[in-house]
């Protein structure tokens, strides 16, 4: 297929709390992914970084951040910012990049040194920023919108408690075979219970931390990667970066109401449905194809909703689907195998490039003992703050 | 706290949203710049008092204090406030906003229906910062 990049190496920094700049996590994963690409930084002809809005001014300027650490070396350069689709964002620049011609080789980076406790918006009084008015009208954190959607699917779908610790339970198992993890501890469905409640329904262990972390990709054009020797590589088939469509039906981070569906009807499926539709048409694949996803678990109920929104079942089927243990690793359709962003928590700009690192890995066979046998096609999924919406289609 | 988003006392009070005169969209919290529905040129954006009631389409708590910007004094405990989201029938839209002091997530359920009622968010020597309350229609607390 001619719209095909090939991903020639990943890379990551551990994430943790580490107490150290993003500049030093994103070179460390810069560093791993060209050492895995088996290509000299100087042979890079552009670098893409995406930004982070919370580590001072070199944090939007990422892109040149990162290049000039590595050491100035006259590549083209780009910064892009999208929230937490970010760093799907900037794959999409690299490949854009690479399918017109304009580079061969691109360096993807994204790291981050998140702050503790709750995101906030950045200071000042901005009443023009829905961001700033839903915390200062109404005290609404990014967990206020997380247990909106899961006390919703108590009450259309029927889940309970006990799923959502399941998901917790399933992706702390996970993350304890990642090095690369946070969280590296299996959680019980007591442990989860047991937590204090943050936005209820939802407790400590349903939603996931902020956390510093790294993750960086070096993609190619597919002959440089056969000249480079690499005759069958990872590639990246598609990449969805789509915006809701009006009327936006699904009260949405920042925003304190919908859209009104009083003028157009709604179109069918919600903007997250729109998100994987996007690249299953792009990629000409469908949710049957699928080896495995890896989606942004935000929270535990969320993960449920990513599983109708991907086609992975049918509308209110995801509790049932993880009950038969489709989602975990040996099942049908493994969700999460890293261990999610339950075992990394937020590095904003890093987590949708680390989604991607998870399937090279996995799609390569290089995945260690979380390794989903015989992998062939995967899918990422994740929103971005202010209604961007991404999903990357990579295949073997 | 935002100029324009309610009015009224008692039983007057109303959110206030826009009206767009070419395609009939409603806006909330208010745009006055231009109508956001792709498919219309773009018509005259009129002031417009929202439906008192609606029904809950879901609703949370907040257990631990917000962060900055959200006003809360530090010396005092924390009590957490539930919100809800509320879906108004004849607009078509979904508004989300406290509960009245007192209400838990313990006295909601998806459905119910609230009406919307003025309330204090914060308070402090110098200012009182008024807002919009949801209450569980019945309620008169
Ligand atoms: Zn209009």
């Amino acid at each position: 297929m001619s719209g095909e990049v090939a991903v020639l190496g990943a890379g990551m920094h551990p994430w943790g709390k580490w107490g150290r700049g993003f500049v030093e996590y994103g070179v460390v994963a810069a560093r791993a992914a060209l050492a895995d690409a088996g290509v000299d930084w100087r042979d890079v002809g552009s670098v893409v970084g995406a930004d982070t809005v919370r580590a001072g001014y070199p944090g939007y300027v990422a892109g040149a951040t990162f290049a000039k650490a590595l050491g100035w070396q006259g590549a083209r350069v780009t910064s892009v910012y999208a929230a937490c689709a970010s760093g799907a964002q900037a794959i999409n620049a690299a490949r854009a990049q690479i399918l017109s011609g304009l580079a061969d080789v691109v360096l993807v980076v994204g790291a981050d040194a998140a702050p503790k406790g709750f995101f906030r918006p950045a200071g000042g009084d901005r009443p023009d920023d829905p961001d700033w008015l839903r915390f200062r009208v109404l005290g609404a954190t990014n967990p206020t919108y997380f247990g909106l959607y899961a006390r919703r699917r108590m009450a259309v779908h029927g889940d309970t408690l006990e799923d959502f610790a399941q998901v917790k339970v399933k992706n702390a198992a996970l993350g304890a075979l990642n090095p690369n993890a946070r969280y590296r501890k299996r959680v019980t469905a007591e442990e989860v219970a047991g937590s204090a409640v943050v936005a209820d329904p939802l407790r400590l262990l349903d939603i996931c931390a902020t956390s510093d972390g790294g993750a960086a990709l070096v993609l190619s054009s597919m002959d440089f990667a056969r000249r480079h020797g690499a005759a069958d590589p990872v590639r990246i088939r598609a990449v969805s970066t789509v915006t809701p469509r009006y009327p936006n039906t699904v009260l949405d981070l920042p925003d304190i109401a919908t859209d009104s569906a009083v003028a157009v009807e709604p179109s069918a499926g919600t903007f997250r449905a729109s998100i994987a539709r996007a690249a299953y048409e792009e990629a000409g694949i469908g949710p049957e194809d699928l080896s495995l996803a890896e989606v942004y678990d935000l929270s535990t109920a969320l993960e449920l909703q990513w599983y109708e929104d991907l086609g992975l079942c049918g509308e209110g089927e995801a509790a049932k689907l993880l009950r038969e243990g489709a989602t975990s690793l040996g099942g049908r359709i493994p969700v999460n195998v890293s261990g999610g962003l339950a075992s990394f928590g937020e590095a904003v700009p890093a987590q949708a490039i680390a989604q991607v690192c998870e399937l090279t890995w996995q799609l390569r066979g290089d995945a260690g003992d979380r390794q989903i046998a015989s992998a062939r096609v995967g899918i990422t999924a994740n929103q971005g703050l202010f209604g961007h919406g991404s999903s990357v289609v990579a295949v073997r | 706290m935002v100029a324009g988003w309610f009015a009224g006392d008692g039983d007057d009070f109303r959110l206030l949203g826009t009206r767009c005169s070419a395609c009939a969209s409603v806006f909330f919290p208010r745009e006055d710049a231009f109508c956001r529905n792709p498919g219309c040129r773009g018509g005259e954006l009129t002031e417009v008092p929202l439906s008192r009631r609606g029904r809950v389409w879901s609703y949370t708590d907040s257990r631990y204090r917000p962060p900055s910007p959200y006003v809360t004094d530090p010396e005092l405990s924390w009590e957490p406030y539930a919100l809800i989201a509320v879906e108004l029938e004849s607009e078509r839209l979904v508004v989300l906003g406290q509960t009245v002091p007192g209400i838990t997530v313990s006295d909601l359920a998806v459905g119910m229906e609230v009406e919307v009622v003025p309330g204090v968010l914060n308070e402090d020597e110098e200012t009182t910062w008024t807002t919009w309350h949801w209450r569980p229609t019945g309620v008169t607390a």
